[in-house]
């Protein structure tokens, strides 16, 4: 009788084998140090009422990733989650990004949206770089893992006054009385608030006369702009999503509403979509708002990519900010050396950025996680396109103040 | 607050509430007939607002052309649905219809999500950004054209109830079904028959308020609660009843913004459909149930 050949691999190494690499694939490589890419969680409102913006937000990170390998930058790898234009939605996605291996989080353009998922990186020790959310408390609770390079609500608020004032002296044109329509969400709460608390510092040469805060997904605007109607103002300063932007333009112009001029402090107005929809009734509104300046090589290069991506739509706040909240993530990547969180939350620290494409000098966090002033600019609508003027040094061209009214258009 | 911004905002209110109504005599005609809650109200509405783009975009049709093929691709799918789907669940419970009707809401989002995309979408008429004026009384034709058209809808509705045999029987099945079957009408077809004309509704609907707002899928859910407040206050199951009840609910909102706030337009019309359930609880032209 032969004694039967033990196996080259027996039945025990199998299993200890499939059970080691079950262990392995387990524990995430989320400190390897030896990592390659950065893996960003890119959190937005992709459904839902804000998934236009939401969408042109993404164009942004999609056209920094070659941008920024030109620059030698590490690679980034992109994990999408959607909000849905929800808060709890939000929250959910960014705990879904994060457990399914995100290393750092990006988002989420919506003030409310973006708290939720600040309490959730905070709760995991994972960075969340803002792109775009204005309300002031994000960067005033504390948290640690945090980073905004966008204004807050008072520093909008703050730069509009400024520029209201150098538009009004330019043009030899003030209004004396004004409307202030608000979304009645996170965002343009914080925006009235601060709006309220700072116009006597600022002494501005007129009088708010209404105050109209409104549901952003509401379906029939003409009550709004009715209300705005009654008061008789010199001009409207609106705060907006899209959808509503679109019609409350609509009802002005049905409702033969003539203004001095639109002045708008948050998106809607300056939106690709509408700018498409409006047409000749879009010209001559007032953005004060972030924004990119021309001047700086980097915004070159972002126009040229995006224009080949885009060739239909022009590069606005949306791209802006979600390509520096790439660039930041990216160059603290790069001087980390690790993709290990910690690490990361010590090179965000230190960020001191200049080849960034927004307005302003560089980017350098506080103590609180924010860029301690991110100016705004005044951006003006005209015939599909978006004319810069101001600041100066950035000014593309010439303010219309007051605006053609909407008869002889 | 001056009178002339008050005519405004009744005038815009009645000729809003009226399409209102117009969408909401879907619900009452389904209800009233076959007592089943359609939770699939706004979803079918929608679809109809989608065909209507469709119809834009594909030949060119203005929405308000599009109101006679809207209601008649919605009617077959309304009574498909009804014969193929609805009736074989009539004998259950009625949580399990509801539960039926909402799986079916949430099927048609997701359909329109997937063929459509999230993004508002909306058709620009060469008469969008118009108005008249009668001295300070200023009325766009967009919602002026889409009250007429809703007028005529819901008036062609109930001459078919009033004038036709078959709106006859629709009726009689209504009050008694026991007593439709044994006179020998066919109530499994007239009931397919019903449920097709409250969807024919609905897609008639839709292609006029394609008019007056930009449509996404999840627009849907908002139209079903509206339907569901205009005729509960209107009377469920009362035609005229969800046509009043339309008015009612656009009038008080153009109202409440322009005297409060407009964000307290929802809360108003809440308000009021409340004040209805605790002093008529039937509706206002709602037969009171013994």
């Amino acid at each position: 009788m032969k004694t039967p050949k033990t196996p080259a691999v027996s039945r025990r190494t199998v299993l200890a084998g499939a059970g080691a690499g079950a262990v392995a694939s387990a524990v995430p490589l989320r400190h390897g140090l030896a990592a390659t890419a950065l893996k960003v969680g890119v959190l937005l409102p992709r459904s839902g009422g804000q998934a236009q913006i939401g969408i042109e937000c993404q164009y942004g990170a999609d056209v920094a990733l070659p941008i920024l390998k030109s620059e030698g930058y590490p690679e980034l790898e992109f994990m999408l989650g959607d909000t849905e234009t929800k808060v709890d939605v939000a929250r959910a996605q960014c705990e879904r990004l994060i457990d399914a291996g995100a290393q750092a989080i990006i988002g989420c353009f919506d003030s409310g949206q973006t708290m939720a998922a600040a309490q959730v990186c905070e709760q995991k020790n994972i960075p969340l770089i803002v792109n775009i959310a204005a309300v002031p408390k994000l960067t005033e609770l504390g948290y640690k893992w945090v980073f905004r390079n966008f204004p807050t609500g008072p520093m909008i608020v703050g730069d509009a006054f400024k520029n209201q004032k150098k538009l009004f002296g330019a043009t030899g044109a003030t209004p004396k009385t004004v409307a202030l329509l608000h979304v009645n969400d996170t965002f343009g709460t914080s925006l009235a608030g601060a709006l309220f608390a700072l116009a006597p510092r600022f002494k501005m040469p007129y009088k708010i006369v209404e105050k109209i805060p409104y549901d952003p997904y509401g379906r029939d605007f003409s009550a709004e702009v009715r209300k705005v109607k009654g008061a008789k103002p010199d001009a409207l300063w609106a705060v907006s999503r899209l959808n509503d932007a679109i019609a409350i333009t609509k009802e002005l112009v049905r409702q033969r509403v003539d203004l001095m001029g639109i002045l708008s402090t948050g998106p809607g107005w300056y939106e690709n979509a509408y700018l498409k929809a409006t047409g000749k009734y879009g010209n001559d509104v007032v953005n004060l708002i972030p924004w990119y300046d021309e001047n700086k090589p980097m915004t070159q290069k972002l126009k040229a990519a995006f224009k080949k991506a885009h060739p239909d739509l022009l590069l606005t706040t949306n791209q802006t900010f979600t390509f520096d909240a790439c660039l930041i993530a990216a160059d603290a990547f790069k001087r980390a050396g690790s993709t290990k969180n910690t690490d990361l939350q010590a090179a965000l620290r230190k960020t001191n950025l200049t080849n960034n494409v927004g307005l302003g000098h560089a980017i350098k966090f506080n103590e609180k996680g924010q860029v301690p002033y991110v100016p705004c600019g005044a951006v003006q609508n005209r015939d599909g396109d978006l004319v810069v003027l101001l600041p100066q040094e950035a000014a593309t061209g010439k303010p219309i103040w007051p605006m053609r009214p909407w008869r002889k258009r | 607050m001056d009178f002339w911004t008050l005519a405004n905002a009744t005038v815009g209110g009645l000729l809003i509430g009226l399409v209102y109504g117009l969408s909401a005599l879907g619900l009452s005609v389904i209800f009233g007939v076959i007592r089943i809650v359609n939770f699939a109200h706004g979803e079918i509405m929608v679809m109809g607002m989608f065909f209507a783009l469709l119809m834009f975009r594909w030949l060119g049709l203005d929405p308000l052309l599009s109101v006679p093929l809207a209601a008649a691709l919605m009617f077959g799918f309304g009574y498909v649905l009804q014969l193929l789907v609805v009736s074989r669940v009539s004998h259950l419970p009625e949580h399990m219809q509801f539960l039926l009707l909402a799986a079916i809401a949430i099927m048609i989002v997701s359909a329109l999500l997937l063929v459509f995309g999230p993004d508002a979408q909306g058709v620009e008429v060469d008469y969008a950004w118009d108005s008249f004026a009668v001295g300070e009384l200023i009325i766009d034709y967009p919602k002026m054209f889409a009250a007429i058209a809703a007028v005529i809808v819901a008036s062609l509705l109930l001459a078919f109830f009033k004038c036709t045999a078959t709106g006859k029987a629709i009726r009689a099945c209504a009050d008694n079904r026991m007593g439709a079957q044994v006179v020998g009408l066919n109530v499994s077809r007239l009931y397919a028959l019903t449920f097709g004309i409250g969807a024919a509704c609905l897609g008639a609907a839709g292609a006029i308020i394609l008019l007056l707002f930009e449509v996404h899928p999840y627009l849907a859910p908002g139209y079903t609660l509206l339907a569901f407040v205009i005729v509960i206050i209107g009377g469920l199951g009362s035609l005229f009843g969800a046509l009043v009840g339309g008015i009612l609910i656009g009038v008080s909102e153009a109202l409440a913004a322009v005297l409060f706030q407009p964000s307290m337009k929802t809360a108003f019309s809440f308000g009021l459909l409340i004040l209805i359930l605790l002093l008529r609880p039937q509706g206002l032209l709602g037969k009171a149930v013994r």
